[in-house]
């Protein structure tokens, strides 16, 4: 018993006491930081204490959805669409040579592999909708500039996956066939692609389906779509030709979320 | 056939992985190279066809100087040595067919590989091919879908496609059960004697190396330490290749297995399908 006594502690704590004052530090550091941004942030309070009315009231406002204005939705709504799939598709043609330079294992030299990476930080660093402003000083305002602003943010999620994708496949076949006498091209495809082939399909339709819900905004800076629509009824105060389209984009987003998980769920 | 001279490999880590290993393969034989992990079996078979760059030292494929050729060059010398491995290395998306054919690559166009139109020679030899390694019908199969000595038979057939003037096979048996182990061994050995090509194999298992090689070359710390046929290896060889041990065990247990092995009947099943093989556990590449 006594031996015991001496082998063992009475006490036992899970954490030394400079474990507990660490973590206690990060809490009050935590809060310090939530206090200290609402401080700077200025925030009128006098708005936020009728808040609750004006959402009701905005509420009121926008029921019932205006039925008459749903012919003039279809076509914005599928141009919305085609701007997401053309953007895709741009993205696919664009996304895979960069990622190629991107992954270690077949870029050429550190070089390319820094111009690689350097791509997919700038198209994943820019917004959506800033990229649209910029296409829209290119190529005007319309379609056009959607499809290429989505394409741009795109490269960099397509391109990043993809890279990991190759970085984390299995050597093995590759070796056996370069052992075949097999050109660098043909390596590619047949030893590397076929392995990356499910990430990539996965991945575009998984940007597809994210490229509908950012394409309904690309009209807010001209580039086309049903933002357009959107942004000149908010304007107007046609609150009621506001909630259709919100109705109508949701139905389009729960669609193609839909479409995405069961493409996703049969890639083998 | 080939000729291997003072070969020496030395890894950026500094590491010596082989050292002034000299030999001469001049009969289309089989030959096994046995030795402890970490003996430099894998990265002697990975320098002759320069998967791995030797430090110094000569590879002669006939007379082709395989060490001094260029990108090119050494891509016209790979189609001249079929290769295979221990995990099988297949492409596991692709079908048996695409598999085996991708021993054709390094002879065809890119473009005739990208659309799969492989000349109609190859494709009647991949069908032969198949057929012989017991894999008939199995073409359109996805390579994912097959056991591991299923896979090993077109890793098999994939270094065949290549008509090979030698064969390079890194330990084909260590990651299948022993009785698909001594299958797929006796269908190598008599597939390179039907060619008349010889063949370089990797093998740990002793006795497997004993009973289907007509030469073995032991490996220690990246030296030869013993060259000739498969009766001269004793107890005292053994000890040089991998230190102290009783081996009496070993090589009698090897025998036991030669007696025990009922040839006539195992050989009768290896015209029909492969079977699957149950709890094939893959082990760790040894060095």
């Amino acid at each position: 018993m006594a031996e015991h006594a001496r082998k063992y502690p009475e006490l036992w704590q899970r954490f030394t006491p400079r474990q507990t004052l660490v973590r206690y530090s990060w809490y009050m550091g935590v809060i310090f930081v939530a206090v200290w941004s609402v401080r700077n942030l200025d925030i009128p309070w006098f708005y936020f204490l009728d808040a609750h009315i004006q959402a009701a009231d905005l509420a009121v406002r926008m029921w019932p959805p205006d039925m008459d204005f749903l012919g003039q939705l279809y076509d914005p709504l599928i141009e919305t669409i085609h701007i997401a799939t053309l953007g895709t598709a741009v993205t696919i043609v664009l996304a895979f040579p960069v990622a190629f330079l991107a992954a270690r294992n077949t870029t050429f030299n550190s070089v390319t592999w820094f111009i690689g990476r350097l791509i997919l930080v700038t198209s994943r660093s820019v917004n959506t909708v800033v990229w649209g402003l910029l296409f829209v000083a290119i190529f005007g305002p319309g379609p056009m500039a959607g499809i290429w602003a989505i394409a741009f943010r795109s490269i960099g999620f397509m391109g990043k996956l993809t890279a990991e994708a190759i970085e984390e496949i299995d050597q093995g076949p590759v070796e056996a066939i370069e052992a075949t006498g097999a050109s660098r091209l043909q390596v590619l495809w047949f030893g590397i692609l076929p392995q990356v082939l499910p990430v990539i399909y996965g991945t575009t339709v998984y940007r597809w389906d994210i490229n509908i819900r950012e394409s309904t905004v690309l009209g807010f800076v001209g580039a086309g779509g049903i933002g357009i629509q959107l942004y000149a009824s908010i304007n107007l105060f046609s609150w009621q030709e506001v909630s259709l389209m919100l109705i109508a984009v949701f139905c389009v987003v729960v669609v193609s979320e839909f479409v995405s998980a069961i493409v996703r769920q049969r890639i083998t | 056939m080939l000729t291997v001279e003072n070969l020496t490999k030395v890894y950026p880590t500094g590491a010596k992985a082989l050292s002034d290993v000299s030999f001469l393969v001049d009969e289309p034989k089989v030959i096994a190279i046995i030795g402890p992990s970490g003996a430099g079996k894998s990265t002697l078979i990975r320098c002759v066809n320069r998967l791995v760059e030797p430090t110094s030292g000569k590879v002669l494929l006939g007379d082709t100087d395989v060490i001094s050729l260029n990108r090119r060059g050494l891509r016209k010398a790979r189609r001249r040595m079929g290769m295979i491995f221990q995990e099988y290395n297949l492409v596991e998306r692709l079908t048996v067919m695409e598999n085996v054919l991708s021993g054709r690559l390094g002879f065809v166009g890119f473009w005739r590989a990208y659309r799969r139109k492989f000349p109609s020679d190859d494709v009647a030899a991949a069908f032969r091919l198949l057929d012989r390694v017991g894999l008939e019908g199995y073409h359109n199969t996805r390579a994912d879908a097959l056991s591991g000595g299923e896979r090993q038979r077109v890793g098999i057939a994939r270094a065949l496609m290549q008509a090979p003037d030698l064969l390079l096979v890194d330990e084909p048996t260590a990651s299948l059960d022993p009785k698909t182990s001594r299958q797929i061994m006796r269908l190598l050995v008599e597939l390179a004697h039907e060619a008349g090509t010889p063949a370089l194999v990797n093998i740990h298992d002793v006795a497997l190396a004993q009973t289907f090689s007509d030469r073995i070359i032991g490996l220690a710390a990246g030296e030869i330490v013993f060259d000739g046929s498969s009766d001269q290896l004793t107890a005292d060889v053994l000890t040089r290749i991998y230190g102290e041990e009783d081996w009496s065990t070993t090589i009698r247990t090897d025998d036991d297995n030669d007696n025990g092995m009922t040839e006539g009947s195992d050989e009768g099943k290896q015209k029909g399908r492969p079977e699957k093989d149950q709890g094939s556990i893959p082990e760790a590449s040894a060095g």
